[in-house]
């Protein structure tokens, strides 16, 4: 392998890094707070996209407001799913939680297959990300750039909601003990509903990006980056934003490389990645950088 | 036993009809065909997931035929269709609803070789015939004596790309498979074991690399290509779309090759300008009709439509009108000489060709090789076997 052909796959595997992270943030802190695995949030990427997808196809929306109206539409159904699936089971075991997030998955995939047909659609791109850049003789589209710039604004933008707001610092106390935190005064419902705003959002936005690097939307589209972005939260150690960022990386990085590295491996290229984070977590079972939380009792 | 199967579906329709009509079930005599109240034509295609732009163009032309033939032997028939996703249980699933629950004496699909290799070890235990329509892979029909199939199959369209890649000059040809599929990594060796024949040595086969199910990113895989001239990708519509896209921002300027899963009009859509000029085999082209029975079919289908008739959907006609052939010639409902009947098909006018089912159950017709010009499919050529 050449360097050049080195510098074209790393490009490759941090633009679907980076989709991985923005993904996983959601899914992490969504834990973090609620110790849930809300496996729905696969699908609010795929709501996303759809929602962008008609914006433009059907109200003729110039592409940033249909994009804006889609990150909104889905912050919303992410507030309305946690209030009528997992705000009522708060207080039961976890498993139900758990259970019930399934549950939410399968019944957004299946109504999205009624609602929007089962046959896929093509997202246009807008055109300035359609351009074909070259720095030295690496080729890539100009979407590139911008989903690692967004990626990476919008990380940074979270990082300081959560250590320098108010809100933040409410999110942060209930990830410790959401009892506690409540009895201080906080409103505890509305600092999940607004994590869970947060969450959904960046899953939109996450879909958008995905829709536009992939441009073929389809209601099961979510399922595949769900899965690989809880995955990359587990690797970052779940319930950590900055882990779930560098799990979201490594992991893309790690899948584009093993096959250009190993064409003829390519078709266990899953098993390998997923080896891989069996090793890292029999070493390090909280993940790359999650710590040990001791059980509350 | 025979008598029993026979005795057992007649048993079910005569309860089913007794209970539309409100009146005792054991009035009526059992198997007597003058008496039933309808026969059940099970189908079972992807019409949600990954490969529903197939089945829904397979079920374009079901449909019509149904709509051309809703009666067999006297019979009214009720055509039922199970959404089996394009999923490999699923397709398992759907196939035993229609034989258990339905009750259906035969039934026609799936789009999908996986699909169909699924749902034939369900058919095969249960000993109800089925018409596959596009399923192309040799293992659907190998070793089972309950599967038949209207169109050909992989050897022959693996042969069709890999000739028409060397007559095009190609030297270097890069294969990038979809391993989840049974029909892609067929292809894949079929096309190899031709080009290899053809060119005398492996050495033009620059590249082999795989992808799976759900797979978007095929970056890697590209990137491997090296100075290939052209690539082979014999996957489903929507995975070539996106490689077609990416390939081409990457810089790919060379010929991709692909196979009948890919006339789906998703392809141009998602894959827009990088389509363009990408060739592939496929069943059938409204382009070249074959049989006298192709061009009443073409304008009929127009006129429901406002289409012309993709190779899918005129399979689906000719795999409902073949089964429902099968049913006339054997004279009766009984699976089992359904069956007999299905397999001995012979010059059956079909609007994809004449077709005659062979000892291994699959019929022997020519491949047409079809161009995107203008983000449209447009006919090339013909090749028989």
């Amino acid at each position: 392998m050449t360097f050049n052909s080195f510098l074209q796959n790393l490009a490759n595997g941090i633009s679907l890094g980076s989709l991985y992270a923005l993904i996983a943030i959601g899914y992490t802190m969504v834990y973090g707070i609620l110790r849930l695995i809300n496996f729905a949030h696969g699908d609010l990427v795929m709501l996303g996209s759809y929602f962008a997808f008609y914006g433009v196809s059907m109200f003729f929306l110039p592409w940033w407001a249909a994009f804006f109206f889609a990150v909104a539409l889905t912050a919303g159904v992410g507030v309305v799913m946690e209030k009528v699936a997992y705000r009522p089971l708060r207080d039961f075991p976890r498993i139900n939680l758990f259970t019930a997030a399934v549950a939410v998955s399968f019944l957004l995939e299946n109504l999205a297959i009624v609602i929007f047909g089962g046959r896929p659609n093509a997202f246009s791109r807008p055109p300035f990300m359609d351009k074909m850049l070259n720095i030295g003789s690496v080729t890539f589209v100009s979407y590139t750039p911008i989903i690692i710039a967004v990626s990476l604004v919008l990380f940074i933008g979270l990082i300081l909601i959560i250590n320098h707001t108010k809100a933040g610092t409410a999110m942060r106390a209930l990830s410790k003990d959401i009892e506690t935190t409540g009895l201080m005064g906080v409103n505890t419902n509305k600092i999940i509903m607004f994590a869970f705003m947060l969450g959904s959002s960046l899953a939109a936005v996450g879909g958008i990006l995905w829709a536009i690097k992939f441009p073929q939307i389809n209601p099961l589209m979510g399922v595949m980056p769900g899965l690989k972005a809880f995955v990359a939260a587990v690797l970052g150690g779940i319930g950590n934003v900055g882990g779930a960022m560098i799990g979201g990386l490594l992991l893309g990085i790690v899948e584009i490389m093993l096959v250009a590295f190993f064409p003829s491996l390519s078709g266990y290229r899953d098993a390998f990645s997923y080896a891989i984070l069996i090793l890292l977590l029999l070493f390090r079972p909280t993940g790359i950088m999650g710590e040990v939380q001791p059980e509350k009792v | 036993m025979l008598y029993k199967r026979l005795l057992n579906v007649g048993l079910a329709l005569i309860t089913i009809s007794g209970l539309l009509l409100g009146c005792a079930p054991e009035a009526e005599e059992t198997g007597d065909i003058e008496e039933m109240e309808e026969v059940v034509i099970g189908v079972y295609e992807p019409m949600t997931g990954a490969q529903a732009a197939g089945g829904v163009q397979t079920m374009q032309g079901v449909d019509l035929a149904y709509a051309q033939k809703d009666e067999v032997l006297g019979v009214p028939i009720r055509m039922v269709l199970v959404d089996n996703r394009g999923d490999k249980a699923e397709s398992a699933t759907a196939m035993t609803r229609l034989i258990e629950q339905e009750n259906a004496v035969a039934v026609v699909g799936s789009y999908g070789s996986s699909n169909s290799m699924a749902g034939g070890e369900v058919s095969e235990a249960a000993g109800i015939p089925v018409m596959g329509c596009s399923p192309t892979n040799p293992l659907v029909t190998e070793g089972k004596d309950y599967y038949f199939r209207a169109c050909f199959i992989d050897p022959f369209q693996g042969r069709v790309m890999a000739k028409y890649a060397t007559e095009q000059g190609i030297e270097k040809v890069a294969i990038i498979q979809n391993i989840s599929q049974d029909y892609s990594v067929g292809l894949a060796a079929f096309f190899k074991q031709s080009w290899v024949d053809l060119m005398g040595s492996e050495e033009g086969i620059v590249s082999e690399t795989s992808y799976q199910d759900g797979d978007q990113d095929f970056t890697a895989q590209l990137s491997d290509i090296g100075d290939a001239q052209a690539i082979f990708a014999p996957g489903y519509y929507g995975d070539a779309a996106l490689l077609m896209k990416q390939a081409r921002e990457m810089g790919f300027t060379g010929l991709f090759m692909g196979t009948d899963a890919w006339e789906a009009p998703e392809l141009v859509e998602i894959a827009g300008d990088s389509a363009e000029g990408c060739v592939f085999s496929s069943h059938y082209s409204a382009e070249a009709a074959t049989t006298p029975a192709s061009a009443p079919f073409v304008e009929a289908f127009e006129a429901e439509y406002g289409e012309k008739p993709s190779a899918m959907a005129a399979l689906g006609y000719d795999a409902y009108m073949l089964v429902i052939d099968a049913i006339e010639r054997a004279g009766s409902f009984d699976p089992e000489a359904i069956r007999d009947a299905m397999a001995a098909t012979e010059n059956f006018e079909g609007v994809t060709g004449y077709i005659t089912i062979n000892e291994t159950g699959d019929a022997v017709k020519d491949a047409v090789v079809l161009e995107v010009q203008d983000g449209e499919f447009k006919y090339l050529s013909t090749v028989s076997p």
